[in-house]
């Protein structure tokens, strides 16, 4: 079973948000490793969905309780208000309906975790300005013709969404490229250009 | 303990009546069980094996169920047949399901013919055999006879129920009738109701047997023939539901049998023809006709909504178990949208349920097969689970 340490350090950043004891859903929890986090560390009643067949057998094998199901279709079976937290980490930009993902993440869970690449990251613009390249960084490292991630977004996209639907924003974090929190990035052009990744505490 | 390792005559299915190998409890003679059909039953016999130890806190016991033709010896050597038992691969020691530290008792389900009362039994009221005297059973009520040998044996609840297919059922009915008694619940390539073409093949099953003149209206027992012909034919409609059209093409293809052209005729020219043909004629050496008509007619009644309005997640509202379901890609016969149904009732309420769907081209009958991602699954999800019970690693 994985220690905390060898958790990546933008899942550990998410797992240290949530309160102890809390009833978590992680939606798209890959081969489980912050549902064991939340489990072991935090004693949490924690859940997972997750789309590979390989995630999945992991993750039960290691004895997690996941189910093989897809965030597009499958969140529509879970009652309202059944956790504490709804977690989408890394996942948002892969979905075929981020917006409808988002919505029902905030009816299954009180608060919602959701962390996403940011495409108004500087090196993102920048090897679109430079090179005239789709991107490629530390998060974003698949081709443009073989990447799962089919609806990118910047953070004040994200940002401009949330308003729309009238969800509140508890806290925003804009993240480094080494997974860290980016201290100054304050405002929200700056994290804007700054984060590799935004992460967000929503509820509705 | 009895054992029997010498071949019957074709059409002594099963044990002879009053016969018995492996453990067996009689039940039922202070309060007969009520069944689902209205009548009672008892005192009946169950016929039961058990493997392992039972630890002192009566903590790590496991209810294993078996399939539609299965019997109580899931592990070792299965004294009807010689040969290893039909779970060997799941149950003993170092295996998933570890009888170094789990308690495992399987028993043999009502009506059938291993040493379980059923129709091959003798009616006390008559002296002969009950054939179609005896009363209808459902899944449920095979359940209850479970829960009578547990009440019997002392023990109040179970670390966990597993089974496939029609074992996958009676996991099913244990978490809805006895939420209370389940720890664990492991239905594998199981399904929450029979379909309509479930129903349809079971019918094809039945007609094959009933259609046959030696069946005498169940009641072939007093001209001394059995049915072998029509259940014969039955069995073989039934194994090409439990595997998949990759299966069948990858192990025969268009192959001949023994024969390098056509004959021009009926014979078995076909690799596929003669397996199941052989596959027909081993299975009336094993099984009672009038015990395949009860059987199948118990798992077509099979709808575990019924009695919840038809909300399949109001039968789970009680459940206090910790679920893993398991599908196969290849299953045709229970598909993995029969094991979702399941998962999205368990998921309304909010129920800790995992759920994975294996990679197989075995199809149905996968769960009994050389699957090692089924084995690593369990292992993980048990061992779990165990802590969660505070087991030991060893209950000796």
């Amino acid at each position: 079973m994985n220690r905390p340490q060898d958790i990546r350090v933008d899942l550990l950043l998410i797992g240290q948000m949530v309160r102890s004891g809390s009833r978590v859903l992680d939606v798209g929890c890959g081969d489980g490793a912050l549902l064991d986090y939340l489990v072991s560390e935090r004693g949490a009643d924690a859940r997972g969905i997750e789309i590979s067949q390989a995630g999945v057998n992991a993750c039960v094998a290691r004895g997690l309780s996941v189910v093989q199901g897809d965030a597009d279709t499958d969140l529509k079976d879970y009652p309202s208000g059944a956790f504490d937290y709804a977690i989408l980490s890394q996942t948002l930009q892969a979905t075929r309906n981020p917006k409808n993902v988002l919505i029902e993440l905030l009816r299954i869970g009180k608060r919602a975790i959701v962390s996403f690449p940011n495409f108004g990251y500087w090196r993102v613009r920048g090897g679109l300005f430079f090179k005239g390249c789709m991107p490629n960084t530390g998060t974003l490292n698949n081709p443009w013709y073989s990447t799962p991630n089919i609806h990118f977004c910047t953070i004040r996209d994200f940002v401009n969404l949330c308003n729309e639907l009238g969800i509140t924003i508890e806290k925003s974090m804009a993240i480094s490229s080494s997974g860290r929190p980016i201290p100054w990035a304050h405002s929200l052009w700056v994290a804007n250009l700054a984060a590799d990744q935004g992460l967000f505490v929503l509820r509705r | 303990m009895t054992g029997n390792k010498g071949k019957k005559p074709r059409g002594l299915a099963g044990f002879a009546p009053g016969e018995q190998a492996g453990l067996s409890a009689i039940l039922g003679a202070a309060a007969p069980l009520r069944l689902d059909c209205g009548a009672e039953l008892g005192p009946f016999t169950v016929a039961y094996q058990t493997y392992g130890a039972l630890n002192a806190a009566k903590s790590n016991a496991v209810l294993v169920c078996h399939a539609l033709t299965g019997d109580h010896f899931c592990a070792g050597d299965n004294p009807f047949t010689g040969k290893a038992g039909w779970w060997d691969l799941m149950v003993g020691p170092g295996k998933p399901l570890d009888t170094d530290r789990y308690f495992v008792i399987c028993p043999n389900v009502l009506g059938s013919c291993y040493g379980t009362t059923g129709p091959r039994d003798i009616n006390p009221a008559t002296g002969e055999p009950w054939g179609l005297a005896f009363p209808v059973i459902t899944i449920r009520d095979m359940v209850r006879a479970q829960a009578m040998l547990l009440d019997h044996l002392g023990i109040a609840d179970l670390f966990c129920v597993i089974g496939g297919s029609m074992g996958g059922m009676q996991v099913l009915e244990w978490v809805v009738n006895y939420p209370e008694r389940v720890f664990s619940a492991i239905p594998i390539a199981a399904t929450s109701k029979h379909s309509a073409q479930n129903i349809a093949f079971h019918e094809v099953g039945r007609q094959a047997v009933m259609a046959d003149p030696h069946w005498h209206g169940g009641a072939y027992f007093r001209h001394n023939v059995t049915p072998h012909a029509g259940l014969a034919v039955a069995r073989m409609a039934a194994h090409i539901t439990y595997m998949s059209e990759a299966g069948l093409t990858r192990r025969f293809g268009r192959a001949l049998q023994d024969r390098d052209a056509f004959t021009y005729g009926f014979d078995a020219d076909f690799e596929v023809e003669s397996y199941l043909r052989h596959q027909g004629i081993t299975f009336v050496d094993r099984f009672d006709a009038n015990c395949y008509l009860y059987i199948t007619r118990a798992m077509d009644y099979f709808d575990l909504a019924a009695d919840y309005g038809g909300v399949l997640a109001k039968a789970f509202e009680r459940s206090r178990a910790r679920f893993c379901v398991m599908s196969f890609t290849s299953d045709w016969l229970y598909p993995t949208a029969e094991s979702r149904a399941i998962v999205h009732a368990l998921n309304a309420v909010a129920a800790p349920v995992s759920f994975v769907e294996i990679e197989s081209d075995k199809g149905h009958d996968s769960f009994l097969l050389d699957v090692p991602e089924m084995f690593a699954i369990l292992r993980g999800f048990l061992d779990s689970a165990a802590r969660q019970r505070g087991l030991q690693g060893s209950a000796r």
